[in-house]
Parts: C-alpha cells; sequence; structure tokens
C-alpha cells in the first residue's frame, strides 16, 4: 500500500520542500530509502524502526521502500524522521490522519518515540506557510520558533505515540505562544567600560551612525577588542523584520534561543579561519560567519594573520550584502549585511614603529603594514590609531555609557533613512547620492584643497565625504561645515603614499 | 656647453672594473677592514694581478682590445654617456680624490654634471634601516636643499637615500650614484624614483652599463658621493652603518661633515650622535647645513607656512612634544576627540604634520610664521 507525507529540508537558511512516499509490499522484510539521503536520513531507517515498536505500533515486516521528492534535491539531516515514520504508519494502515492530512510534519525521533529539536524550525515553518500549508507538526521544544512565522497552525510534538491521539481528535494541542524576539542587545557589555580613548570613542560613534568599517590599529591590550564587542551595544535596536531575519540565520544553526541572543549579532572568527568557514560554503552549502554577523558587526581581529585569500573571498559580499554560493546545479544567495570592524597592531611585534623599544625591521614592518593596504582594506573606512591608556586614565572614571551614544546613533540613522531610504546609511551612499550631499563653502575648500594636493585619491575622497555627511547627521546640521569635514579628513582610513 | 664625452682608454678602466667585479668581491670582503677604494687607486695592471693573478693577463688582453665604437654603442644602446677624467665637464669635486673613477657613466640631464661643484652640492646619507623619524626629516632636508639651489646627491638605497632623492625631486635636482650600472634600478623596488631621476635628475655611476651590483661597489660609489659634495650629511645611522664609511671619505677628503641628531638612546641614531660627538655640524634643517657650507645666513631656505590660530598652535605644540596619536593628542591639550580630529586634520592640510599609514602623526620641517 501506498502512502505520503510532507516535510522540509534545510538548504543553507531555507526550506525546501520534500514529500515522502511509502511503499510497503510484499517480500523479503527489507527498508529502503531513495532520493538523495544523506547519511543521517538513511539512519533514520533505525530510528523509525525503533520508535514505531517502542511506542506500541507493529513494524511491518515487508518489503519497505521509501522515497524523498523531488529525487534531485539533496535531504539532509534527522528532521525527516517524523514524517517517513508518518507515511510509514499511514501506509501500514496503523494511522489515518484524515482531516490532518494536510499537515507537514518535521522532526527527529528517539529510540524511545520522543521528539527532538531540530534546526531551521523558523525558515521550515515559514515555507511551509508560503506553499499554503495549514498546520504543522514540529517538536515540542522548536514550537515558539516555529510560532514566529505566523498564519500556519503549529503543533508541538512531544512523542510519536501522540500522532494518532491528533489523527483521531482526542488530542487537541494547544497553541505554542511565538517566542520574544529581542531587538535591543540586551546582554551586551556597556561602552562605559572603555576608559580614556577619546579618540576611539569619537571613532566608534562615526562609524556606528553611518555603517562605516571601521579598522583599530594599536599595541596589543590597548583595548581593540574590548571595544568591538561593545560595538553592538550604541548600534540603534533592531527592526522587526530586521530582527526575524537575523532569527531566520540563527535558527538554521541551531543557535536560536540561545542566553545571550538577540538583539544584533557579534561574531569575531579566529584568523585561522578558512574562505568557506568565513563567507560560507560546503556542501550541502551551510552559512559562514559572515551571514551569521547579518544586520550586526563582524571582527576580524589580527587582520593582518588572516589569509590572504580567506581576505579576499570576504570583498564581494561585503559590497552587494549577499554571500552568492554556486554549486552544481543550484545557487544559493546567503545574506550579509555586517559592520566590518578589524583591528590590528602596526607592526610585527606590536609597539609600533616610533617606540624605541620597536626591534622589527623596516622591511618586515612595511611587509606587515603592506597586508593593511590590500584588498579588503580598500572597503574600510575610518582608521583609529590606539594608544595604551594612561595609568591615570584606566583607573579613572567609567566613559559614556552606551545607551546615550546609542541614542544619538538612533537619531543620526533616522535622518540617513529619511534622506536615502530605509535600511540604508551613508556607507552605501552610491557615487550620485554623495554628490547630492551638501557642504557649506568653507568645507568643500578644504576637501578640494586636500584633494588638489593629492592627499586624496579619487576614491578616498567619495568615502571622505561620506564620513562627513554621518558627522553632519550626528551633529543635526543640514550642511557639512569646516570642522566636520576636518574631522573626517583625519578619520578617515590611510593609503598608502 | 659641450656634450660630455670619454676617451677610450678611460671606457677601458670601467670595463675593467665590471671584469674584475667577482675577483674584487672575494679580495675586498675577504679580510675584514679592507676597503675597496684603496684597490681602486691601484693601476690597471697592478690590480689585475692584485686580485686576480691568474686571469690578469686574459682579462687585460680581452679589455685593451675592445674597440671604441663598441663600447660607445654599448652606452647608447643602454641610454647613458660617459664623461671621463680628461673632459672639462666631469666634476671638480672628483678631481681631489687620488682614488677617483676615470670615467663616470651617466643617464639623465648632463647639464647637471656642471652644477656639481662641491660648493653647490650636498650628499645626504644615512641608515637603509630608517625609522619614519629619519624618513621624515631626510625628505624635508632634501626638499629643503634642493628648493635653496643645492643638488642632492644620494645613493637610491632604502630608507634614507630614497627619501633625500624623492624631498629633492619635488622642490629641485638630485643626483643618483649607484652601485651598479646606471641603467639598472638597484633596489628594485626603487625603480620609478630611479625613472623619474633619470627624467628630471641624473643618475650617475663608474661602472658600465649592465653591470650588477657587487658588496664591493657600495662603498666604492659611497667614495664618489662623498668627493662630489662640498658637505656630506649623514641623517640616521646606526654604530655600524655603512653611510659612516661615506663620511669617514668625506672627513679624509677635507670636506664639511654634518650630522642629524637622533634620540640619544634610538639604536637607530647611534652612528650619526657618535659623528656630532666627534664634531660634525649639527645639521637640524636645510638651514644648518648651508650655513655650514656657504656661511651664516648667506643663503637661506626654510619655508615659512600659513598662519596658526591660537587653538592650532596648541594641538602642534602637543604633536611637537611628542603626541603622536589623534588619542595622545586630545589628552594632552584637553580636547574631544572629535576637536582634536579636527585640528590635525587641519594642520595636516596647512602641511605641518603628516600622517602615517597606522595613524601615527610627525611634524613637518615647515616652520610656523611667527618662530
Amino acid at each position: 500500500m501506498l502512502a505520503t507525507a510532507q516535510t522540509f529540508t534545510l538548504d543553507g537558511i531555507s526550506a525546501r520542500p520534500v514529500r515522502v512516499e511509502i511503499d510497503v509490499h510484499r517480500g523479503l522484510p527489507a527498508f529502503c530509502v531513495v532520493g538523495l539521503p544523506d547519511a543521517a536520513v538513511r539512519e533514520a531507517r533505525e530510528r523509525v524502526r525503533a520508535a514505531m515498536v517502542n511506542c506500541g505500533f507493529d513494524f511491518p515486516l515487508r518489503r519497505i521502500v521509501a522515497n524523498l521528492a523531488p529525487a534531485s534535491l539533496r535531504k539532509v539531516g534527522p528532521g525527516l524522521d517524523l514524517a517517513i515514520a508518518a507515511a510509514l504508519l499511514t501506509a501500514s494502515d496503523q494511522l489515518d490522519l484524515g482531516l490532518r492530512s494536510s499537515v507537514a510534519l518535521v522532526g527527529e525521533l528517539a529510540l524511545d518515540g520522543s521528539v527532538r529539536p531540530v534546526p531551521g524550525v523558523l525558515a521550515i515553518a515559514e515555507a511551509a506557510r508560503e506553499r499554503g500549508i495549514e498546520a504543522i507538526a514540529v517538536p515540542a521544544e522548536n514550537g515558539p520558533e516555529a510560532a514566529l512565522a505566523g498564519g500556519i497552525e503549529v503543533i508541538g510534538m512531544q512523542s510519536l505515540a501522540q500522532l494518532s491521539d491528533l489523527a483521531s481528535g482526542e488530542w487537541a494541542p494547544e497553541r505554542p505562544e511565538p517566542m520574544p524576539l529581542r531587538l535591543a542587545s540586551v546582554a551586551a557589555p556597556d561602552l562605559a567600560d572603555l576608559r580614556g580613548q577619546r579618540h576611539l570613542r569619537h571613532a566608534l560613534e562615526v562609524a556606528a551612525a553611518g555603517g562605516h568599517s571601521l579598522l583599530m590599529v594599536g599595541p596589543p591590550g590597548a583595548g581593540k577588542s574590548m571595544a568591538a564587542s561593545r560595538l553592538p551595544s550604541i548600534l540603534p535596536p533592531l527592526d522587526g523584520e530586521e530582527a526575524l531575519e537575523v532569527a531566520r540565520i540563527a535558527s538554521s544553526c541551531g543557535r536560536l534561543g540561545e542566553r545571550d541572543a538577540g538583539g544584533r549579532p557579534f561574531r569575531a572568527p579566529h584568523h585561522t579561519i578558512s574562505p568557506p568557514g568565513l563567507i560560507g560554503g560546503g556542501n550541502p552549502p551551510a552559512p559562514g560567519e559572515a551571514t551569521l554577523a547579518h544586520r550586526g558587526v563582524l571582527f576580524l581581529d589580527e587582520l593582518c594573520e588572516f589569509r590572504r585569500d580567506t581576505l579576499e573571498a570576504l570583498r564581494a559580499p561585503l559590497e552587494t550584502g549577499w554571500v552568492a554560493i554556486a554549486r552544481s546545479g543550484s545557487r544559493r544567495h546567503l545574506p550579509c549585511r555586517f559592520m566590518l570592524v578589524a583591528a590590528a597592531n602596526p607592526c610585527p611585534c606590536g609597539r609600533g614603529e616610533d617606540d624605541p623599544e620597536c626591534s622589527c625591521s623596516p622591511l618586515a614592518a612595511r611587509r606587515y603594514q603592506a597586508r593593511l593596504s590590500g584588498a579588503l582594506a580598500d572597503r574600510i573606512d575610518v582608521l583609529a590609531a590606539i594608544r595604551q591608556p594612561s595609568a591615570e586614565e584606566i583607573g579613572g572614571p567609567p566613559g559614556e555609557a552606551s545607551a546615550a551614544v546609542r541614542e544619538r546613533v538612533t537619531a543620526a540613522r533616522e535622518r540617513q533613512e529619511a534622506r536615502l531610504g530605509p535600511g540604508r546609511g551613508n556607507a552605501e551612499m552610491t557615487p550620485s547620492e554623495v554628490r547630492e550631499c551638501r557642504l557649506e563653502e568653507s568645507a568643500a575648500a578644504l576637501l578640494a584643497d586636500s584633494y588638489a594636493r593629492r592627499r586624496l585619491s579619487g576614491r578616498a575622497h567619495d568615502r571622505v565625504l561620506r564620513l562627513a555627511q554621518t558627522l553632519a547627521d550626528l551633529a543635526g546640521a543640514p550642511a557639512i561645515d569646516r570642522e566636520q569635514m576636518a574631522q573626517a579628513l583625519q578619520l578617515r582610513r590611510r593609503e598608502d603614499a | 656647453m659641450s656634450e660630455p664625452n670619454a676617451c677610450a682608454e678611460c671606457l677601458r678602466r670601467s670595463r675593467l672594473l665590471a671584469h674584475l667585479a667577482p675577483y674584487i668581491e672575494k679580495v675586498a670582503t675577504g679580510a675584514p677592514g679592507s676597503r675597496s677604494p684603496e684597490l681602486l687607486r691601484l693601476s690597471n695592471e697592478d690590480l689585475a694581478a692584485a686580485v686576480a693573478p691568474k686571469v690578469a693577463e686574459q682579462v687585460l688582453t680581452q679589455v685593451a682590445v675592445a674597440p671604441e665604437d663598441r663600447m660607445l654603442a654599448d652606452l647608447v644602446a643602454a641610454h647613458c654617456w660617459a664623461c671621463c677624467r680628461h673632459h672639462e665637464l666631469y666634476p671638480v669635486g672628483l678631481r681631489d680624490a687620488a682614488d677617483a673613477p676615470w670615467a663616470l657613466t651617466g643617464r639623465g640631464d648632463a647639464a647637471l654634471l656642471e652644477r656639481l661643484a662641491p660648493l653647490e652640492t650636498v650628499t645626504v646619507v644615512g641608515s637603509r634601516r630608517a625609522t619614519s623619524y629619519g624618513r621624515e626629516i631626510a625628505r624635508e632636508l632634501g626638499r629643503g636643499l634642493a628648493a635653496a639651489g643645492l643638488v642632492v646627491v644620494s645613493g637610491l638605497a632604502f630608507g634614507i637615500d630614497g627619501c633625500a632623492h624623492r624631498g629633492a625631486l619635488d622642490a629641485g635636482r638630485t643626483v643618483a650614484v649607484l652601485g651598479c650600472g646606471a641603467d639598472i634600478a638597484y633596489p628594485a623596488s626603487h625603480r620609478s624614483l630611479w625613472r623619474q631621476i633619470c627624467e628630471r635628475g641624473l643618475v650617475l655611476s663608474e661602472l658600465p652599463p649592465g653591470t650588477g651590483a657587487w658588496r664591493w661597489t657600495f662603498p666604492a660609489r659611497n667614495r664618489i658621493m662623498a668627493a662630489l659634495a662640498g658637505m656630506t650629511v649623514v641623517v640616521e645611522a646606526a654604530r655600524r652603518s655603512g653611510s659612516l664609511i661615506t663620511a669617514d671619505l668625506a672627513a679624509d677628503l677635507g670636506r664639511d661633515l654634518g650630522a642629524v641628531p637622533g634620540p640619544v638612546n634610538s639604536r637607530a641614531s647611534g652612528g650619526a650622535n657618535d659623528l656630532l660627538a666627534g664634531g660634525a655640524c649639527v645639521v637640524r634643517d636645510a638651514q644648518d647645513v648651508l650655513d655650514a657650507m656657504l656661511g651664516p645666513g648667506v643663503r637661506t631656505s626654510a619655508p615659512r607656512g600659513p598662519e596658526v590660530e591660537p587653538h592650532l598652535a596648541q594641538v602642534l605644540q602637543a604633536v611637537e612634544a611628542g603626541a603622536a596619536t589623534c588619542d595622545a593628542v586630545a589628552v594632552r591639550a584637553d580636547l574631544s576627540g572629535a576637536d582634536a580630529a579636527a585640528a590635525l586634520a587641519t594642520l595636516e592640510a596647512l602641511g605641518y604634520l603628516t600622517c602615517s599609514l597606522v595613524g601615527v602623526y610627525s611634524r613637518t620641517m615647515l616652520a610656523t610664521p611667527d618662530v
């Protein structure tokens, strides 16, 4: 006898529909799964058999063929267990879902029949809603996550045994409440911890206000990593749609609901990371750190230690806000609109050439700094030179708290959105939009003078204008004045002479 | 003005040096303390016999039969010319030296040869491993001296040499003396600088075109640099720097010697500070060089910058007092991060400051008008 069940498999961060078809007929007892299953799906046979028996069902001793359609799509993970079990129960006349026949099922089975959580339930629930499916059965633990999708009935399953109760109508499951999405980073450390460092504070605020990428250069232990980890706390809170995007990515990696989740993500991959680790890849394609940092901050500590090809890989995604991963027969786009923050030592020993203690040969220092002017550095707008804070500063009073800075940053972002459109910041201004920036005469003269003296390249000229516009937005000024232009010239990343 | 020219005998001498270069390398660098300039005082026959007794005969014959038109054609093919010690354009300063090269191969503006009189020429040398302080001073010195109408001579090497050339190119004329053929850019990463000097200045060498660099050719070219100029300035040199050889040679010739003082605890300036302790002239800027060479106040160089507002002057003082980053300036001048940034950028635009790739500021030589 033939039976089918609807389920979904995860592909990157989106879900693809899969139809489980089961045929039970006479022959030598066997259970085979066809339709490009990965190892975890193939092993479903053993889990399904044990779960059925331990929940009091019979496992038919006949020839069972499970086909996963479409046959050309690779199915991954244990989330198909529940659907395979349901189709097998239906095919062997032990279950009649009847009115509930249009329910989609997702979940991993334990040997005792209980349903275990799987990653990506939010994306799956959304995909199901889009296909017009009325209800979706998910592991009870994933219920609140699935409920975020909205517009679809969510059934939280504890055990395989509940399937027959559901079919008979004996069990009317409670609708799980959608999990609350935190828009602001509540648990993020506060900028007040950053003592002294007036220049760095200013640079952080400007970078956050315009979404400009930032490079910090200074000796080890001066507070670069500390400052970077406090950046999410001064960024404006996520809006609802953005929070859902972040949740979808976290869900597909099984990270949603972690204690520190919520708010803008902060990712700090180690410098030994590989290109696929950073931008995503592998087979099947998995999101990388760049995607995990979507709508948040990607922090590259020790920028000069990263492999060149790794940084090269980050260029296109930085420009487009998407990672495109091409595999034979398919192409996936993963979102990655993040703020790039990098830190580097001024030379291999870290002290900086102007410190008499610095033992680096100029050639070594030059080679080291050459990496700072590489391809990725081209995308960096702001340079902050950090200094070891003095004993007086480090023992001094705490700095301004994140909340106050965030207020100014949020106000500046609102001005940018009013001018450029929703969700866009000054860092993304196109060359034609840059030309529309309004400058006071003295500011224009200062910029033209720097350009004429060849202190600026054409690209740097536009970069300075973007920065100056952010400074004007922070001040709430209608046009860029001379003071703001000078600050932008100072903050800009330096290029090789 | 006549064209530079070289007689066959002097051209053959250059050729001989090129042929013997590998042998001289063994003799000159084998024993500690031996110096190539002493070898170069010897006659052709003595030199060949001293460095390569086994092949001396053969090399001498080979050089002696080299046809003159062939040697001249080689020069033209390398876009070079030659000037020998018998020609009127041969630099006056070199005539003082017992071990002066017989012929100079040049590439670039031959008219500069006429201006290479000791009183119009300054040699600026220093460490290849220069700090940003040394590089900045070398550049400013080159610029200031060239602007005052002097010819700046240096060796195209990394560090101080390159910066002195660049500064001089900004404002006037410069001459590079190479330790290889004049048609070879050495070090290779200074190729674009070499090209600029070929176009707007002069590149000189005592070796024929196409000759590679050997260890001994660098002290040898140092003796040319020392002899060309009326004053040799050491910008930054550690105690064992090769630029001290140039200083020694200049002192032997009775030329003026100057050095730029560096921090007393800085290894990079150890040699330069030793020269000062030994009586060399203190060089802080181009004016010091002009005063030492031509007499106090005979010629002035220092450019004066535009007016500086009081609050900017305060920031300038902070940088002069050692605050190198924006943050340090903010603390020292007690300004907010934003105000300090604006002041630094303004001072940079006025030409008083420069900023490195990693955001470290240093003061240029540009003087404020009120000082």
